[in-house]
């Protein structure tokens, strides 16, 4: 046992990787939460006054609101909101042409993290075409292949190029899953975010490429508030891919985002994220605070929401990607895999809510704990009267690494319909020394026994993950636990 | 030139002394068996010379093909060609089979100086080796010992042998919680493993392995050492007798 800690403890020294950060020439709001705010952030994006009006109502709504802070699974001091910086925007000309305009340091950033913007430039050489969104701070910095999306009318802008250019489609479908009033951070939220994505898929259309968002936090002292919107129009399909990293830093950074999903008739859309926030330092210093509010809704008969997630990053998680299984026949899907090490904290989990007929959720949760984490599931299933015929199928498993860490489960099952099929499978292991010196005794070193036997545990989750996403997952999960196990 | 030379072995767990002056030489081609009563200290060797962190090393040395075995780690041993079949075999759920042999023969390779296999190359191997243990197909590609019965996991340690193809096995009571038939099997992959270069040790608690596993030399293990060598006789004998004569024997010379 004694050996196991050792070896757990040196393990445990790996770096982050994308810590650095980028000097460039910042805009910012000056620091703190009040009306004025709001109005700077609006006027900044010379948004219209309706844009402006709902901000202003769910900052007056926030207002009256707690900060919850009791029911999760989750420690951390009070968080002062007239301590942060709602927004955060890189310097440029008015009208970006080409490439050529934007800060170079600014695309050196974006390099360094393995992002191309540059379209002729494939991700890490890989032959396949993804679009890009790349959102610093508070603002969208570049969007590729916009023309190419357009010519089949999918629309992939930055939201508030949304907000101007499509004020209709932002009006009707904004707020419509996740309203301001869902909770403390979406109403935050939606007072003041700033920018994200926003992509819509028109009737039919197959989306050719993944689109993608990559978010990047710069600016110490800020917080990030995103905000994306993707709309599957009857019987489109997109794949949706969301990575994000931030400098090293000290202090604790807000990043309270909203995700929204909407699939029509026959409609799908595959969501998939890859956390990578800087997840604090050994002694648990830092990192960002993730508090996220993602929900879909299978509007239309036969659509389908598939979240999958890698979670290896930020100080603390707290997110909950749901469906809203409202169409006959949906389906509603979330793979997950949660990954805390050193003093991080993680409570995510899902809420499938049936509400049509022979509607379906799967749920795959693989929490893995190590160092003095605390790795927590959180889901709700929730049959309607009247959703006959529903069925579910969750399964949560959680790994644990040393003594030292946490794995908790809370499911919440609410059935109102006596048709409804519920399974619910659990399970707690621990990645035991025998395992790593049964691959030791095969010719098999430490470290990679241990991305084996993680990547073994999250097989069916990362099998979801797009080809690209799902080798960088791996390299991931082996890095964030790197030196975790004896 | 012995394969495995074992002087003066001293090792323990915690603060317990488990091997008291353990010795053994092993040549190429050799087999091996150790017998011994309940916790006389077989297993506890099986782990030391496998190099399992919980066992403590305090006197006497180890040398495998001239090098010195307890300097390596677990991992070098096993690319030096040392293999433990292990008497409860660990699952590995989500892992393949094939993808867990896969790298461990490439981490062997690359260790020798050798290129990964080629891919068609390495399914002809596996297909060749499974046969030589009556493993179905579809074992190779279910999860590492995950949902296998107890005979299905000590052939899989035996596949596992064929296809790293070690120069020296150990097996650790390899035996155990086998039926006739499966015990048959077994044997008949390691006798088909058997040359002139290869070497095993085989420790068990009975006889009955040992009419098929054939061994050149028997050995008896008591309270941390071996008392008593012989040939295949002497297991035939211990079978008969059973360790109180053993026993016995050896508390007379503690008194004299």
């Amino acid at each position: 046992m004694a050996k196991e800690n050792q070896l757990l403890e040196e393990i445990t020294g790996s770096e982050y990787k994308y810590g650095f950060s980028s000097d460039i020439e910042t805009e910012t709001a000056p620091k703190g939460l009040n009306e004025d705010t709001v109005r700077f952030i609006s006027a900044k994006k010379n948004e219209p006054e309706w844009m402006l009006a709902s901000r202003l109502k769910a900052f007056r709504y926030w207002l009256t609101l707690e900060e919850p802070r009791h029911w999760a699974h989750i420690q951390y001091p009070v968080i002062d909101f007239q301590d942060i910086i709602y927004y955060a925007a890189p310097k440029r000309p008015k009208e970006l042409k080409s490439l050529d305009e934007v800060d170079p340091e600014l695309l050196r950033t974006f390099e360094k993290l393995g992002i191309s913007l540059e379209e002729q430039k494939r991700l890490s050489g890989v032959q396949s075409t993804i679009a890009i969104d790349a959102v610093i701070d508070s603002v969208s910095v570049k969007t590729t292949f916009k023309e190419t999306l357009a010519e089949k009318g999918i629309i992939f802008c930055s939201f508030s190029e949304a907000v101007q250019e499509h004020p209709e489609l932002v009006k009707q479908y904004m707020g419509s899953v996740v309203p301001y009033t869902d909770n403390y951070y979406a109403a935050l939220n939606a007072a003041v975010f700033s920018d994200g994505s926003f992509c819509y898929i028109p009737k039919g259309v197959r989306c050719p490429m993944e689109l993608s968002t990559y978010f990047r936090i710069n600016t110490s002292g800020t917080g990030q508030f995103e905000r994306t919107l993707i709309i599957a129009d009857e019987g489109a399909y997109v794949s949706y891919l969301e990575g994000c990293t931030a400098p090293m830093r000290d202090e604790n950074q807000l990043h309270a985002a909203v995700v929204e999903i909407i699939a029509h008739k026959n409609g799908e859309v595959k969501y998939s994220t890859v956390q990578n926030w800087y997840p604090g330092d050994k002694q648990g210093k830092g990192g960002i605070y993730n508090f996220v509010t993602k929900r879909g809704i299978c509007l239309g008969d036969n659509s389908k929401i598939s979240w999958t997630q890698v979670e290896t990053g930020s100080a603390i998680t707290w997110k909950y990607p749901s469906v809203i299984l409202k169409g006959n026949n949906s389906v509603g899907e979330f793979y997950s895999v949660a990954v805390t090490n050193n003093y991080q904290q993680a409570d995510t989990g899902t809420k499938m809510t049936h509400l049509g007929k022979n509607t379906r959720s799967t749920i795959v949760s693989k929490g893995i704990s190590a160092g003095f984490s605390n790795n927590s599931y959180r889901g709700l299933v929730r049959i309607a009267k009247g959703a006959t015929g529903a069925r579910n199928h969750s399964q949560c498993d959680s790994l644990l690494m040393g003594d030292k860490c946490g794995a908790h489960t809370f499911p919440y099952i609410e059935i109102k319909d006596k048709s409804a099929i519920v399974e619910h499978e659990a399970t707690t292991s621990k990645i035991g020394e025998d395992q790593i010196f049964y691959c030791n005794q095969r010719g098999i070193p430490t470290e990679k026994a241990v991305a084996l036997i993680v990547n073994g545990y999250c097989k069916e989750v990362l099998n979801q993950l797009p080809m690209e996403f799902a080798v960088e997952a791996q390299k991931l999960l082996t890095v964030s636990l790197e030196g975790s196990v004896g | 030139m012995h394969m495995l030379s074992i002087k003066n072995l001293r090792a323990g767990i915690a603060d317990k002394e488990i091997l008291k002056g353990f010795n053994l030489e092993v040549k190429p081609g050799e087999v091996h068996a150790i017998m011994g009563p309940n916790g006389s200290g077989k297993s506890t060797l099986a782990n030391v010379l496998a190099g399992r962190s919980d066992y403590s090393v305090t006197d006497g040395e180890v040398k495998f093909n001239g090098k010195d075995l307890l300097e390596l780690s677990p991992e070098d041993r096993a690319r030096e060609g040392l293999f433990l079949a292990f008497q409860y075999p660990v699952e590995i759920p989500g892992v393949s089979n094939i993808n867990f042999l896969k790298t461990a023969l490439a981490e062997i390779r690359q260790y020798r100086g050798l290129a990964p296999m080629e891919a068609k190359d390495f399914l002809k191997l596996i297909k060749e080796k499974q046969a030589l243990v009556e493993l179905q197909g579809t074992l190779a590609n279910r999860s590492v010992n995950e949902g296998f019965s107890g005979g299905e996991k000590k052939r899989n340690e035996i596949f596992q042998m064929a296809v790293l193809e070690p120069t020296l096995s150990i097996l650790d009571e390899t035996d155990s919680g086998l039926d006739i038939d499966a015990l048959r099997i077994v044997a008949n992959g390691v006798n088909k493993l058997r040359s002139k270069d290869r070497s095993f040790v085989v420790i068990t608690h009975y006889q009955r392995l040992l009419d098929y596993i054939v061994p050149d030399f028997v050995h008896v293990m008591f309270d941390g050492k071996i008392v008593k060598s012989g040939t295949k006789e002497l297991a035939l004998e211990l079978e008969e007798k059973g360790y109180d004569w053993i026993r016995k024997e050896q508390g007379e010379k503690i008194e004299a």
